[in-house]
């Protein structure tokens, strides 16, 4: 039951969100790779800076933070409202009265789900903003093929990979609990659920950016 | 048999149930009614342990509700069957589903005695049919009828019913009732039912308890309501006055 239950939502966030995350990530890193360029103007820096600083803004920043800012809003609302709704319609005190632990149940699938799946849309991310960058760049002619990938190879630390993924975890666990917590404890009819969902959105994301920060300064000093 | 005794609840300063003591028989069902607010809700989600009492005790063949551990409780539980005013049928799972799920989640059965399990809980319910269909394809009886099959599938010595009837048509009532007095007599359980269908009070009350205003204000069978003298019982069952006429000549 419980495995069944987890790759179920294995299959809500992860395949349910692949497009969404993939949308915005192109775009992020075209935006990225667009600005940089124009930021760059005629100065004395290497075009090829241009794919470098894609590359690492998207994999310390860019791809774990905004993925799970977007996935607390898709994701995150929906576990508020699923778990709301099944408080509302007695499903949670059907499982009590079987003698279900039903925290263990309803909360434990949504969050290893959410462990295994968050991490890799956040990598998957990171290689369609890189992506992105590069369709937004040498098609246009602001930079040549070589020199954009020649960027994409200089100055390579695998260590910020490893922070993408402590932030992925992070980001991944928080947006979870919070969002888990706010239908699990929802009290009320239909306002109440979608003031939770609200919420479960606004606090995942006030946390992630908090803990986007503290990370920030632990790994990187 | 299941006994409340002396049961107090308040939500604040507001005394909900005071003083109930009331025993529920196996083998027959036990129909606590009475009007919207009078506490029926709540009584039964006392008996069923799922809302705490402000005192008393309520005892499961002299087990006391209260004073069982978690452990305990839980393995209570396995012997408790539920159906829910909404049905409470999980949406993600087909009707066969969830009927199993009490089984898979409880049990060491292999697939195969699961499989026959539910399909003997889906005849017995007469919903031979139903297996994969989602919970939003059953009609509202339908969904009474699988709640039902989920609340027995376990073979429950207790069995708890709040308002079966709520929202379903007369006819459908009747079936549901039926259901539920002949899955009692047959396994002897111990059936409480929250009810304030008065066809349900007719037809299945072998044992009514009548709250009002948190008071137990009548006890008796169905046979007795006719004849009971007690004021708030006869206008609260036969409110209108095409149910009065009909009283006055049930008695001549």
């Amino acid at each position: 039951m419980y495995w069944n239950e987890t790759m179920r939502m294995c299959n809500d966030i992860g395949v349910g969100s692949v497009v969404i995350v993939g949308l915005i990530a192109i775009f992020i890193g075209a935006v990225t790779a667009v600005q940089f360029a124009y930021q760059l103007g005629d100065q004395l820096i290497p075009q090829y800076y241009i794919g470098y600083i894609v590359r690492d803004i998207t994999i310390i920043e860019l791809a774990p933070t905004i993925t799970c800012l977007v996935l607390a809003g898709k994701v995150g609302s929906n576990m508020a409202a699923e778990i709301g709704g099944m408080r509302q319609k007695e499903h949670i005190d059907a499982m009590e009265l079987m003698g279900v632990n039903t925290a263990a149940y309803i909360i434990l699938p949504k969050l290893l789900a959410s462990l295994f799946v968050i991490p890799l849309l956040v990598a998957l991310a990171a290689f369609i903003s890189i992506l992105g960058g590069y369709l937004a760049s040498v098609p246009t002619g602001i930079i040549p093929s070589a020199e954009f990938i020649r960027g994409l190879l200089e100055f390579f630390v695998p260590y910020n990979v490893f922070m993408m993924f402590v932030k992925a975890y992070v980001f991944a666990f928080l947006l979870t609990s919070v969002s888990c917590y706010q239908g699990y404890y929802v009290k009320g009819g239909s306002v109440e659920l979608g003031q939770a969902s609200t919420r479960a959105v606004v606090f995942s994301n006030i946390l992630i950016l908090l803990a986007d920060y503290v990370i920030a300064l632990v790994l990187t000093s | 048999m299941i006994r409340a005794e002396n049961i107090f609840k308040s939500f604040g300063s507001a005394d909900v149930l005071k003083s109930i003591t009331a025993d529920f028989k196996p083998g027959i069902t036990n129909l606590i009614i009475g009007r919207s607010g009078a506490g029926k809700t709540v009584l039964l989600k006392i008996l069923v342990g799922l809302t705490p009492a402000s005192s008393g005790k309520i005892y499961y063949d002299k087990i006391d509700l209260f004073g069982l551990d978690k452990k305990a409780m839980r393995t209570l539980r396995l012997k408790v069957g539920m159906l829910f005013q909404g049905s409470a049928l999980f949406d993600s799972l087909t009707t066969e589903q969830n009927i199993r799920f009490p089984l898979d989640m409880f049990t060491n059965m292999t697939k195969g005695e699961k499989q026959k399990r539910v399909d003997y809980c889906l005849e017995r319910v007469n919903l031979n049919k139903a297996n994969a269909k989602f919970p939003s394809e059953l009609s509202g009886g339908m969904q009474k009828r699988v709640g039902i099959a989920r609340s027995i599938v376990l073979e429950p010595k207790y069995l708890f019913c709040d308002e079966p009837n709520s929202g379903l048509d007369p006819e459908t009532s009747i079936v549901i009732d039926e259901l539920i007095r002949d899955l009692t007599i047959e396994n002897n359980i111990t059936t409480i039912i929250n009810t304030h269908d008065m066809n349900s009070v007719m037809e299945i009350g072998d044992n009514i308890i009548f709250l009002h205003e948190g008071n137990l204000a009548w006890l008796g069978n169905r046979n007795e309501v006719l004849t009971s003298d007690n004021e708030l019982l006869q206008n609260f069952i036969f409110a209108s006055p095409f149910l009065q006429r009909l009283r006055k000549a049930a008695l001549k």
